[in-house]
């Protein structure tokens, strides 16, 4: 319990010195584009009502994670694929590093032009962005499968189906949650960014809005409402992450013990 | 029950032609105990490696109970020497072991079966719950031919499974070996370079020479079914079968330098 309670007040300790900075810092502020944050968060409750919370953040939320979906399921097959044949990873790789260098908010206007501008052009647009860190520490962690692990599957006859479930898939798992981290981050941006383009809801729109009606503290309201977002998913995908790679964990844990 | 005939096998690539074994012949009868030892480097693994259809050999045929063998046969099971490399880390013993049985048509029930026994012969039945990694290096080896037991073989190839394990972890394997083999009435091919462990655990000792390889001597060893670390290792019969076998590795060896193109200058143990 006593161990508990120092690690809370270590997780708490720099945020609540960062908020009280800002809160100080901005108390006497009488610029108009930097209200005190007294006033944000004065004003937050009556922005961010439940109603507010229907129709703006939940159509977000819904966007990301069927756009992050679509990337990790596509990420994961297609980097399966290339990382298993070396024949098909020849003809890939330039043109996957050209595609992967492309800021993906570049192909909003693309995109748009045959997606339209509602949901299927913002669920395109995460898509397109997330699925380059899956795909690609996929391809690398399929690729690193250990050849004696791969020789004991094939000599107790461990093919088809279970070869890749419970040899190939598992043993790329600890890069593929690394591009599923990556993925995440870039994920809630393409969400903000797609919103800003002709959109009629979602977090990124109603910022957007807030700003051109010059109604300043619930803007910033929004931006904080967008950082709580991305801390509770990273926390999230932290507990999924623990549960799946506990064995990865607890594997690298003992060899640092024992080299 | 094993049989291999003429085995040759030549690696080519990117213009070197190395040619590993280059003809061997020899069998394994039902319920044998073979050690087969040889220098290092001499392609011991190219023939386990050809022997359970891992690799295709360039000539000669590998028969296992009158079949050919043309791929990973499924009457034969594989002791590696990684062991940590060869049992998956995210799988927990019970299921590192159970795994292999899936692709066989049994049902859960029998499975289970298999597996319990398996891990109760290896004294590891309490450890079924845990990950590999959380097991000794012994331990963990211990899995592996758990594993390879209740997979049912006709024949269990071990290649140099005790390798990479300390000598007291190493003496309580090789008994753990002699001690299954005499219950279960098993086929084992144990291929090592330690002289003195193909002496202790074979009924029979293939020598082979140096790479190219070819069988040099294949030795019945006459010791009593009845062995153990401390009295076996000092009878006399033992130290004159293993300076035996010693001598004719170590003519294996310099057999190489007559041979070979590149000769080493690596003189060999003193002992």
């Amino acid at each position: 319990m006593k161990r508990f309670a120092l690690r809370l007040v270590f997780v708490l300790a720099l945020p609540a010195l960062l908020v009280a900075v800002w809160w100080l810092a901005s108390d006497g502020s009488t610029n108009v584009f930097w209200p005190p944050l007294r006033t944000i968060l004065q004003t937050f409750p009556d922005v961010w009502t439940a109603e507010r919370l229907r129709t703006d953040v939940l159509p977000s939320i819904w966007r990301l994670a069927a756009g992050y979906a679509l990337a990790a399921v596509a990420g994961v097959a297609v980097g399966t694929v290339i990382g298993s044949y070396r024949r098909v990873r020849a003809v890939c790789e330039p043109v996957l590093e050209f595609l992967r260098a492309v800021p993906p908010p570049v192909l909003i206007p693309v995109i748009m032009l045959f997606a339209g501008i509602g949901d299927t052009m913002k669920v395109t647009v995460i898509a397109s962005g997330c699925v380059w860190p899956i795909l690609l520490n996929t391809v690398e962690g399929v690729r690193a499968v250990d050849p004696v692990m791969l020789e004991t599957a094939r000599s107790y006859g461990i093919t088809g189906p279970s070869r890749l479930r419970d040899l190939v898939l598992r043993s790329a798992s600890p890069q593929i949650f690394a591009g599923l981290r990556q993925a995440l981050s870039i994920g809630i941006i393409l969400m903000v960014i797609s919103e800003m383009f002709a959109a009629s809801n979602g977090i990124g729109f109603t910022i957007v809005q807030f700003q051109r009606s010059f109604a300043v503290p619930d803007m910033w309201t929004g931006i904080l409402v967008l950082g709580l977002l991305g801390y509770l998913l990273s926390v999230v995908f932290q507990l999924v992450e623990r549960r799946a790679l506990a064995w990865y964990h607890g594997l690298r844990d003992s060899t640092r013990r024992s080299p | 029950m094993l049989d291999v005939r003429g085995l040759k096998k030549v690696y080519e690539g990117s213009g070197r032609r190395v040619e590993a074994v280059r003809d061997l012949t020899f069998t394994v009868e039902a319920g044998e105990l073979v050690c087969l030892v040889g220098p290092s480097g001499c392609g011991k693994t190219t023939l386990l490696k050809c022997m359970g259809g891992l690799l295709t050999p360039t000539a000669g045929e590998v028969h296992l109970a009158g079949r050919k063998v043309s791929g990973p046969p499924p009457g034969m099971a594989f002791v590696f020497q990684e062991y940590g490399r060869s049992l998956f880390p995210w799988m927990r013993v019970a299921d590192n072991v159970e795994l292999p049985l899936k692709q066989k048509d049994l049902s859960k029930a029998r499975r289970r079966e298999l597996v319990t026994d398996a891990l109760e012969s290896v004294d590891l039945a309490e450890a079924a719950g845990a990950y590999p990694w959380q097991l000794s290096g012994g331990m963990q080896q211990r899995v592996a031919i758990a594993r390879a037991l209740a997979y049912e073989p006709e024949v269990l190839l071990m290649d140099e499974p005790f390798a990479a394990v300390d000598a007291q972890t190493r003496a309580d394997l090789e008994d753990l070996v002699r001690r299954l083999w005499r219950e279960r009435g098993i086929t084992i091919l144990f291929v090592t370079h330690d002289i003195d462990e193909a002496v202790y655990l074979g009924e029979r000792v293939i020598v082979l020479s140096a790479s190219p390889t070819v069988v040099r001597e294949q030795l019945k060893v006459d010791l009593p079914d009845e062995r153990d670390q401390l009295h076996t290792r000092v009878t006399p019969r033992f130290a004159e079968l293993r300076t035996h076998v010693y001598e004719q590795i170590q003519a294996a060896k310099r057999g190489v330098v007559q041979d070979a193109v590149v000769t080493k200058s690596d003189t060999p143990p003193l002992r």
